[in-house]
């Protein structure tokens, strides 16, 4: 029996060999467990096919502008990472994101409110959102679908009733245009850069050493520098690219450095990637989606875990809200609908996070958030219409959600062994 | 083997509940020994879940007391039998197929590093599978990794790791339903030593089973339940499966 079941001890030894890192890689494949690696290889596919057809694709300017172009659906996208991390969804993030960033713009432009306070005042109404349908969800038994489904509609009739007879409001306030449209000084953007990559190899380290003297399995060294190496080279080639100057004009004052839209969206991807993978809380977020019985009686909260999730989607719909507002200069009875919240959820679960609950990560928000921007910005590129971009996109995540139910049955095969 | 000089761990007393028209326990008096495996069966419908239910705090008893370790207590919440060191393992019910072994072990009771607010405390993951990987060891379970999700593990495993949950707290008593239900011949002998092992260890163990054969291999007293009462009690050691099943039919009434 101890040949079929090795001992802890045997796979301790063997996972720091370059083989065992193999051997766990290829049976995490065969198990299901394919993670991000198809959405990976759909970026380059992508990236390739658009660069070839117009060699302006992968130009600097035009990236830079790619990532401005999805950083409020990204956002949008990290909150609905949440709620399906929780075997739920969320349909109201679209219409949350047109009406709170309508409650900044009446508040700041037409009340005439400091616009610090507007902007805050916008994303408590969407934490009251949330908590209200969360509550509602978790305390009323009302399935999510049809609670933030209502949400749905009745944001986006809230939407119009602040706007009133107004109809497209300008912003106007510097505050509240910087928010997406501002730049990072090119040498604090560096600065930045180094600091995170400083800031997460000392903690991998100091991980790795506390796992070897403990006594437990540890990365070998190689696979941690590789790591290091990839996270490395993502940071600074994304720095360099929002670095070079995209001013069109020869002579004329340069644009250069990251844009806060794009700061303020991965940094909501890292900093809600920690709170999920380290916390107690994205622990029990993962619990609840993956058996909520089984955390019930374990114990945890789980109605208290629900209302703040749906909270934290509101929230975060809310700042992809005033996010897109900002970077269009405008909020107006469209706001927040047509694609938006399609786009919210198919990124996320394109990037590789499960509809089926309990399996995702925030990561799959920026992933997935990158191929339908990249394709509705190629598109864009090659003068192709809406209806093909329309079409494109829904292939694309029929594809996802295929691989998602497909690798779904998989792990129940394997797990039932 | 058990200790019938010494006190109960656990012990109900004149417990009664009633759903509607159902009356599904009537006046039972159940008792669990430290170091004993005891096997709790009846029929379906004898009244076995909801006696458990009742224990492990899930409902509340119309009648009766709840005595732990000689004192009567109030038991109205399954936080407050976990808190006396009862722990439950449902069928089905216990384990977290997307996380790994140690996340499941801790479940509800990570260890963490402090940080306010608590909610967003970072899990201390190295303490943790420390500490796993040593009751593992103890408990004789092998398992692939304890970085292992559970998803990937043999229904033999999975069980194992959910009766190493309920009993890595200090716990006292366990309580397994149906703990080799759809379990293969090995599967089943490894879920069998460690009830043993369990039981080495001083656990008052309840095992509620339809299996005759596990029940007779594993403990040493038989408690029967019939139509919500208790009919009789065997000492394992001194019966056959014969008069037990009589017993749970219906066949024969008293011990």
């Amino acid at each position: 029996m101890d040949s079929l079941t090795p001992r802890v001890e045997e796979s301790k030894a063997r996972s720091n060999s370059a083989q065992g890192v193999w051997h766990r890689a290829t049976s995490r494949l065969a198990q299901g467990d394919i993670g991000s690696l198809p959405v990976l290889l759909g970026l380059v596919l992508i990236a390739l096919i658009f660069q070839l057809a117009n060699h302006n694709f992968l130009k600097p300017v035009n990236l830079t502008n790619l990532l401005v172009q999805i950083s409020a659906v990204g956002t949008i996208s990290v909150g609905v990472v949440l709620v399906l991390l929780i075997g739920e969804i969320d349909l109201s993030v679209g219409a949350v994101s047109g009406f709170t960033a309508g409650v900044m713009a009446v508040l700041a432009v037409k009340i005439g409110l400091p616009a610090i306070l507007s902007v805050a005042l916008g994303i408590l109404s969407g934490i009251l959102i949330g908590l209200l349908q969360g509550f509602w969800f978790a305390k009323l038994h009302v399935p999510s679908f049809v609670v933030t489904l209502a949400g749905y509609l009745g944001w986006q009739g809230a939407l119009l009733y602040v706007l009133g007879s107004t109809g497209t409001i300008n912003l106007t306030p510097p505050l509240i245009v910087g928010i997406a449209n501002a730049r990072l000084p090119v040498a604090l953007g560096w600065a930045l850069g180094f600091v995170f990559l400083i800031a997460i190899t000392l903690n991998w380290l100091r991980e790795r050493s506390e796992r070897i003297r403990s006594g437990l399995e540890a990365q070998p060294i190689a696979v941690l520098a590789i790591r290091i190496a990839t996270v490395a080279a993502a940071t600074f080639i994304a720095i360099g690219l929002m670095s070079v100057n995209r001013n069109p004009v020869a002579g004329g004052a340069p644009i250069r450095g990251v844009p806060s839209a794009v700061l303020f969206f991965i940094g909501f991807v890292v900093l809600f990637d920690w709170i999920t993978r380290r916390t107690r809380f994205g622990r029990y977020m993962f619990a609840v989606g993956g058996n909520v019985e089984a955390a019930r009686r374990a114990g945890i909260n789980v109605d208290r875990i629900r209302i703040t999730v749906f909270v934290l989607c509101s929230l975060l719909a809310a700042c992809g809200g005033i996010l897109a507002g900002s970077r269009l200069l405008a909020v107006n009875q469209s706001s927040g609908s047509g694609d938006v919240l399609l786009n919210a959820i198919a990124a996320a679960v394109i990037g590789g996070t499960s509809l089926f609950g309990g399996r995702g990560s925030t990561w799959s928000a920026l992933l997935g958030a990158l191929i339908i921007g990249s394709i509705a910005n190629g598109m864009d590129l090659l003068a192709f219409s809406s209806s093909i971009k329309f079409m494109v996109t829904g292939a694309v995540l029929l594809l996802a959600v295929t691989l998602d139910a497909y690798t779904h049955a998989r792990r129940l095969q394997t797990g039932r062994s | 083997m058990s200790d019938q000089q010494s006190t109960p761990i656990l012990e109900m007393k004149g417990t009664s509940k009633r759903f509607g028209a159902i009356q599904a326990l009537a006046d039972v008096d159940f008792e669990v020994y430290p170091h004993e495996v005891l096997g709790l069966v009846g029929d379906n419908g004898a009244g076995k879940s909801t006696l458990v239910k009742i224990i492990s705090g899930v409902y509340k008893s119309d009648a009766g007391k709840y005595i732990f370790e000689g004192h009567e207590v109030a038991v109205n919440s399954p936080r407050d039998a976990t808190q006396l060191g009862i722990e439950t393992v449902y069928q089905y019910l216990a384990l977290c197929d997307n996380l790994d072994v140690v996340a499941n072990l801790y479940l509800g009771r990570e260890q963490v590093r402090p940080l306010i607010p608590r909610l967003l405390e970072p899990v201390n993951e190295v303490l943790m599978e420390q500490n796993a990987i040593r009751l593992l060891d103890e408990l004789h379970i092998h398992i692939p990794s304890t970085r292992s999700q559970v998803a990937t593990l043999s229904g033999g495993q999975r069980q194992s790791v959910a009766v190493s949950r309920a009993v890595m707290w200090n716990s006292k008593v366990v309580l397994l339903d149906e703990p080799t239900a759809a379990l293969g011949v090995e599967q089943t002998r490894q879920v069998k030593d460690l009830i043993r092992r369990l039981r080495e260890r001083g656990l008052g163990v309840v095992v509620i089973s339809h299996n005759l054969a596990d029940i007779f291999d594993v403990s040493d007293r038989i408690i029967v339940l019939r139509l919500g009462r208790r009919v009789s009690t065997f000492d394992t050691h001194a019966t056959n499966p014969e008069r037990v099943v009589a017993a749970i039919t219906g066949a024969v009434f008293g011990a």
